[in-house]
């Protein structure tokens, strides 16, 4: 602990407690996620979809190399809080702002110093658990007060609160291949990238723009991008993409729009035990057979026997069984709860944005004739 | 997919004798695919030279061929066995050589053998520097800018585009032997004929410096459904320039961005599948440039390799077994990880701690070579650490060294402010214990930045560890405030360095430590960073709130392990800890391992019950004992790091399993030993103890020249010397004082000409079972190790034969031996001499298990374990109808500087065997598998000291009988023409020219034969030698030798030599019994 740096504490809601060091003041509440990603930090604490989630990274060193302006999944950091074995004061390299002054100006907490494999195996024991990072000098009944009347991750709705507020245009670059919109329910910056380096115009839309007032910008797909918390609740969103569906668009799900996708097809959707978090996550391929390593950051699945015969799960999550991917019977729908704009981890699954968008294309070339 | 049910039979190829850059990961590898291909249930037939390897027991195959590996004996094997596939890939260098020397005969085709793995092309294109290069070029990536030289002017034209300075990296070579960087032209014509002469194909490959830049190295492995996962990424602290083998490395990488990662990540799958590898690991290397973020290919190994046994260590994840059944069918999410039982090999570990590598030189063998780090790979082995952070991983892999001085010393012998820039600047081994000097005079991160181009995120961790260090030294143990404390343990200072500190003893420091509740917990290596439960209890300390070793309450016994691999204590005991293992497990002991060398079986997770990964110091030993709680610990079988800690152990309360630690003592102790010997009416040379010069040449005077000289307790003769007189005594003397600090310096008479005999038994403290015997080929004053053996003796009587049984068997019911003993004995004339009794493991008993075919350590370890020899059915010394010949192998030609010369200091790295009837084939074949040529024709060369010249003559007369040609000295010439030999003529460097080195270097002599002669000629001599050795022109040091090549070249004139099966010998043993 050096002079400046504050005693704190992690304290999660069965009552454990872990004391380290605050190199970035404040306090915090969430759901905590354990991240087994060993790089990536900077793209995780801007990824809109950790609304509400404490996250702790595995890994034990952070901030070994600089944050730079242009890595950010967002315009601002969404973690409530984060933790690792060690911050690192000064980065490798050249230039990049130190982590740890990042989340200072920032106003995000950060705990370092405890035995975060330890928290790792309560989670992995318990399921995620809502906790709280605090001075140590803070009042640890109100803390626990707090702790226990937060909402619990089931039933929250977070988009409204990571969501674009108003629609924005992504120019395609180079040649424009086909014209996208892409609801924004906490979209990873390089999911946009992704698409417009491929030759898409990309309409952002908020999270609740209607299904009508999307169709009408005359688009050639539509593209549900991920975000925070349960999907359940967002029933209205649900419906939209409902006609979105029967408007027999392409349409890309990923993450949380992959989730979306699985209810309004009349699938249901469960909260995993601790989710995934990672950027080794494998996914088999269901239909040749083969397995990519996927970069995931999930608390919640599409239940495979909820959906309706009309779809087929056609990729899985290797270790577990849980659906990562399904089709629906004659639409062209992809819909992945992985996350092929990696960003951080690995690349692999970017052929995704090739297939997707050679279908909006074919799909536009039919509907032109 | 599944498995192939096209293919029965396997044949694979173990990498040969231990050498620098090509150590015990291949006995790792090779044994873990032998044991899953087993376990598949296919015919597994295995070629390797390597007697002290666990893999060619023969119990790890169902052939094993203990034979050279050249094209010719596998070719044989390949006519015995018929095999219906090779796996080249898990036999490192050897192993891909020969397999495309076998493809380029047509042999492969001829016996229809496909190759598993990889294919042809892809291990052309992994092994062919300007092929890979092209090949890469046409996928996109960068590479350095290069050139191909096979001469000086090519070289030169080169040079001319890329400028100053240049790497030189030779065609088809291991370990980078033979490579160089120059920058300048007279380097130029120094490196480039080096490495032209290195290559087999006479081509070396010019490129571009990136020397500076940041150096990874990612392990990748694909499957025949092309998926492709990246086990593990490495990053090297020192920066390019030095060889990765003799790097310091850390896993996982630490400094790149994610961006920067996965890109690498990107291009490291681009390589395996444009090189073609179908299945299997490979180790793919990158330079990338610290100011422009450039990044480059700049090798890949088609193969497993050091880094991958590493990577395997580091993460759990077991790239060779995993890579055999790639080879045989199996997809990646078919097959199981091991650690977590529920998940699959289809992903990439991650790690939620930090690994250190640090290699382990042995310059101290070599005097005369610099000790400079470059692209040549010189390190002959390395500790591996893991810890919660990287100042903890670095630490704990300093401890694992086993340094003859600690870090402080280490310290402070780099910090003389005249030198400390330079060695800060050029890299060589003690650099790290620079840095540590350089910061702790106040060097800025920015000034040793730019000395050491290591990048500032490692040198600020190196910082914080002496910062700490320096508060440290401001407090008491009882004042110290906790954080401080907490962060020294958690930065990895020992209890030790923190009571040295504080001023205080480390009992005090355990206490305060104790009291602020700071206590060492173990953690698990899972793969996985706790995403799934481990099944596999792979632990490491660590400092934190939560223990995971959940220890059982079965009957358990702790194994410490041989640490580092250096010359003197290399696989043999790693081989010895591993069977013991093995036994006591099946003895329904739980097995606990201790050890921190990630090339061994030993540190496989599931060789014994339960591993710990760590430094083999009396701190991180205790920590376990205490944790486990067994019933006793096994020292006796890792050589000199466990046996260093037995009296520590014994008196903290650890019970140590049989032989005690006090007779190991008394062994080692001159008076006490010298009493025993008194006492049992039996000889040893005279001898005396002395701790002053003076005293050292009084005795001498005494005991009479020449006398062989050493410091007491070491290992692989550590500065042992024979002094001819007064003036080479006074010079070790003055010499040796900072080799054992404290420890006296034992001199012996020496036994001119004796013949020196190693000989093993069993003991369980009532009967002893001889189990071999072993006569050197050398003379006494040959280290053992580096002397050729042949068991049983060729030419001591069975009279002698018996004295020594019965001195060896007495003096082990004496001291009480409860497990293994060696005895080495000196016979002159008719009397038998005792040297030295090793009641402990020794370097002798992989061999001798296998020539006698005893499973010596696995009885061993049960009698340690309180069983009798007699109940494990060990009641007589073994009938031998074969010769089995020891040849060892040496690092000479990576220190080019060196003299090339046999003495009391060992200098092997490694060991071959050869098997037959006849001695003179067994001793062909083993010298063959050592990589020396025996020619069949041509001139020898002689050269021999005055008392050597009347035994010359019938090593002289044999080659002549042979056909051979004979050119001396003109001393020698003339002694051999008198004797009626025809001998021709040639000058001795110092004589003027023409002279024996012109003719060496214009390839006219086929065989040298040069006993050195000591004094002003041995200038001359060494030039002979060096040169030899240069060209690769066999050459011989000592007359019984000679005679053996002599022997072994009217074997191979007399025919083929044939290859067999140890599992054959063993029916035929059988069948004649």
């Amino acid at each position: 602990m050096r002079e400046a740096d504050q005693a704190g504490v992690l304290l999660l809601e069965d009552g454990s407690r872990f004391e380290g060091t605050l190199v970035s003041s404040g306090e915090c509440f969430g759901e905590v996620v354990f991240n087994t990603s060993m790089t990536g930090y900077q793209e995780i604490i801007t990824d809109p979809s950790y609304r509400g989630q404490v996250v702790l990274m595995t890994q034990p060193h952070m901030g070994n190399y600089g944050v730079s302006s242009e890595v950010s999944e967002s315009r601002r950091p969404w973690v409530e809080g984060f933790i690792a074995r060690e911050f690192t004061r000064v980065p490798s390299g050249v230039g990049g702002e130190p982590l740890i002054e990042y989340l200072q100006r920032s106003n995000v907490p950060a705990l370092e110093g405890i035995d975060t494999r330890a928290v790792v195996r309560r989670l992995r024991a318990t399921g995620s658990l809502r906790g709280v990072i605090a001075p140590l000098s803070a009042d640890p009944d109100e803390l626990k007060e707090h702790l226990h009347t937060m909402p619990r991750m089931v039933g929250r709705a977070l988009v409204d609160e990571v969501t674009c507020d108003e629609a924005y245009n992504v120019p395609a670059q180079g040649e424009e291949r086909c014209f996208l919109a892409l609801y924004d329910f906490g979209a990873k910056e390089n999911i946009l990238r992704s698409l417009s380096k491929r030759g898409a115009r990309v309409r952002v839309l908020p999270a609740r723009t209607s299904a009508e007032d999307c169709l009408a910008l005359g688009i050639d797909g539509v593209v549900l991008s991920n975000g925070p918390g349960d999907p359940e609740p967002l029933t209205s969103i649900i419906e939209a993409v409902r006609t979105l569906l029967a408007a027999e668009l392409p349409l890309l799900g990923i993450c949380l729009g992959h989730q979306l996708l699985g209810l309004a097809v009349g699938g249901s959707t469960f909260k995993l035990k601790f989710g995934h978090h990672g950027g080794n996550q494998p996914v088999k391929d269901l239909v040749n057979g083969t397995v990519a390593i996927t970069s995931q950051n999930h608390g919640f699945a599409v239940d495979g026997d909820s959906l309706p015969y009309n779809c087929r799960v056609t990729g899985i999550n290797l270790n577990d069984g849980t659906v990562q991917a399904f089709e629906v019977n004659d639409r062209p729908v992809f819909s992945v709860q992985y996350h092929p704009e990696a960003s951080p981890g690995p690349h692999e699954s970017a052929r995704i944005f090739d297939e997707y968008l050679k279908a909006v294309t074919d799909h536009a070339a039919v509907a032109a004739r | 997919m599944p498995k192939r049910t096209d293919i029965q039979s396997i044949l694979i190829l173990g990498s040969g004798p231990i050498v620098i850059g090509q150590a015990c990961e291949f006995d790792y590898s090779g044994t873990q695919a032998c044991r899953a291909l087993r376990a598949e249930g296919y015919r597994v037939i295995l070629a390797n030279s390597n007697p002290a390897t666990i893999m060619t027991d023969p119990e790890f195959a169902d052939a094993t061929y203990i034979e050279p590996l050249v094209p010719d004996m596998i070719t044989r094997i390949l006519e015995i066995e018929r095999p219906d596939a090779i796996l080249p890939t898990v036999g490192g260098q050897t192993g891909i050589n020969l397999t495309l020397e076998l493809h380029s005969t047509g042999v492969l085709d001829q016996y229809g053998v496909e190759l598993l793995g990889a294919g042809v092309d892809a291990l052309r294109l992994g092994e062919d520097r300007q092929l890979f290069k092209e090949a890469m070029v046409e996928i996109g990536l960068d590479v350095p800018r290069s050139g191909f030289a096979t001469n000086m002017d090519e070289a030169r034209v080169i040079t001319e585009e890329l400028g100053y300075p240049v790497i030189v990296r030779p065609s088809f070579t291991l370990g980078g032997e033979g490579g160089g960087v120059f920058f300048n032209r007279a380097e130029m014509e120094e490196v480039v004929p080096r490495a032209l002469q290195a290559s087999p194909a006479g081509q070396a490959l010019l490129e571009q410096s990136v020397i500076g830049w940041k150096e990874y190295e990612l392990e990748v492995i694909r499957d025949l459904a092309d998926n492709a996962i990246m086990v593990c990424s490495v990053e090297n602290i020192d920066p390019m320039g030095v060889h990765t083998g003799d790097s310091i490395t850390v896993a996982p990488q630490q400094t790149l961005s994610d961006v920067e990662f996965q890109e690498m990540r990107d291009d490291a799958f681009a390589v395996i599948r444009r090189v073609g590898v179908a299945t299997g690991g490979s180790n793919i290397q990158f330079a990338v440039d610290p100011k422009t973020g450039r990044r480059v290919v700049i090798e890949m190994n088609p193969r497993v390799s050091r880094s991958s046994a590493l990577a395997s260590k580091a993460t759990g994840f077991p790239i060779a077994k995993i890579a055999a059944l790639l080879a045989v069918g199996y997809t990646l999410d078919e097959i199981r990880n091991d650690i977590t039982g529920e998940t699959f090999a289809a992903f990439e570990p991650s790690l939620d701690y930090t690994v250190v590598k640090i290699p382990r030189w042995a310059f101290e063998k070599f005097p005369q070579s610099k000790t400079v780090l470059g692209t040549s790979m010189k390190s002959v082995g390395e500790v591996m650490a893991i810890g919660s952070n990287f100042r903890e991983a670095l630490m704990k892999a300093l401890s694992g060294l086993e340094l003859d001085g600690d870090r402080v010393q280490m310290e402070s012998r780099s910090s003389d402010p005249v030198s400390l820039r330079r060695r800060l600047t050029t890299p060589n081994w003690e650099r790290i214990f620079a840095v540590f000097s350089a910061t702790r005079q106040g060097w800025t991160i920015e000034e040793l930045h730019q000395a050491t181009e290591i990048d500032p995120w490692f040198l600020r961790e190196i910082k914080e560890v002496v910062d700490l260090e320096t508060e440290l030294s401001c407090w008491s143990a009882t004042t110290a405030p906790r954080q401080l404390l907490r962060r020294a343990k958690f930065s990895g200072l020992t209890d030790r360095r923190l009571a040295a500190l504080m001023s205080t003893d480390h009992s005090e420091v355990k206490a305060a430590l104790a009291e602020h509740g700071i206590q060492r917990v173990f953690k698990r290596v899972d793969t996985c960073a706790a995403e799934f439960p481990a099944t596999t209890p792979y632990l490491y300390s660590t400092f934190g709130d939560e223990d995971e070793s959940a220890p059982s309450d079965r009957r358990k016994v702790m194994i410490l392990g041989s640490g580092p691999n250096r010359i003197g204590q290399g696989i043999e005991f790693d081989y010895c800890c591993v069977h013991a293992a093995f036994a006591l497990s099946a003895q329904g002991f739980e097995t606990i391992m201790v050890n921190c060398n990630p090339e061994t079986v030993s540190t496989d997770y599931d060789t014994a019950d339960r591993l710990y990964f760590e430094p083999l110091t009396l701190e991180h030993v205790l920590a376990i004992f205490e944790k486990e709680k067994p019933e006793g610990v096994i020292v006796q079988l890792g050589g000199q790091t466990p046996l260093k800690l037995a009296n520590e152990l014994q008196a903290a309360g650890v019970p140590i399993l049989g032989t005690s630690p006090d007779a190991i003592d008394l062994a080692e102790d001159r008076e006490r030993f010298g009493a025993l010997l008194r006492k049992e009416n039996v000889l040893q040379p005279a001898n005396g103890t002395a701790v002053s010069v003076d005293e050292a040449v009084a005795i001498a005077n005494k005991i009479d020249y020449p006398v062989v000289v050493r410091p007491s307790y070491v290992l692989g003769g550590r500065a042992m010397a024979v002094c001819y007189d007064e003036t080479t005594l006074r010079d070790y003397m003055s010499k040796a004082t900072d080799v054992s600090p404290g420890r006296p310096i034992l001199l012996d008479r020496f036994l001119q000409n004796a013949i020196e005999i190693d000989l093993d038994l069993l003991c369980d403290g009532e009967t002893t079972v001889i189990c071999g015997i072993m006569e050197h080929i050398e003379e006494a004053g040959v280290h053992s190790g580096d002397s050729a053996a042949v068991l049983p003796p060729h030419s001591v009587s069975d009279d002698l034969q018996d004295q020594m049984r019965a001195i060896a068997s007495r003096l082990a019911i004496q001291l009480g031996v409860v497990g293994l003993m060696n005895v080495q004995f000196a016979i002159m004339g008719d009397e038998v001499y005792v040297i030295e009794v090793n009641p402990r493991a020794s370097r002798t008993v992989p061999f001798i298990a296998k020539a006698a075919g005893i499973p010596l350590v696995s009885v061993a370890a049960q009698i340690m374990a309180g069983a009798k020899l007699a109940e494990l059915g060990i009641t007589k010394e073994p009938k031998l109808d074969h010769y089995y010949v020891k040849v060892p192998v040496f690092p000479f030609s990576r220190f080019p500087d060196n003299d090339p010369l046999l003495g009391p200091e060992m200098k092997s790295t490694g060991e071959v065997m050869g098997i037959s009837k006849e001695f003179g084939i067994a001793f062909a074949k083993a010298w063959i598998g050592a990589g020396n040529r025996l020619p069949q024709e041509g001139t020898v060369f002689i050269s021999v000291r005055d008392r050597d010249k009347p035994a010359t003559t019938q090593v002289a007369r044999e080659f002549k009988e042979l056909g051979f040609q004979l050119v001396a000295t003109l001393g020698t010439a003339k002694f051999l023409r008198e004797r009626g030999l025809e001998v021709a003529d040639v000058k001795k460097v110092a004589e003027g020219r023409p002279h024996i080195v012109d003719l060496l270097i214009n390839g006219d002599v086929d065989l040298v034969i040069n006993t050195p002669l000591g004094g002003e000629a041995y200038l001359d001599d060494k030039e002979i030698r060096t040169t030899s050795l240069r060209f690769g022109i066999p050459c011989i040091t000592t007359i019984s030798g000679a005679l053996a090549a002599a022997a072994a070249v009217r074997a191979l004139l007399g025919g083929n030599l044939s290859a067999t099966s140890l599992q054959a010998l063993d029916e035929r043993r059988k069948a004649s019994t």
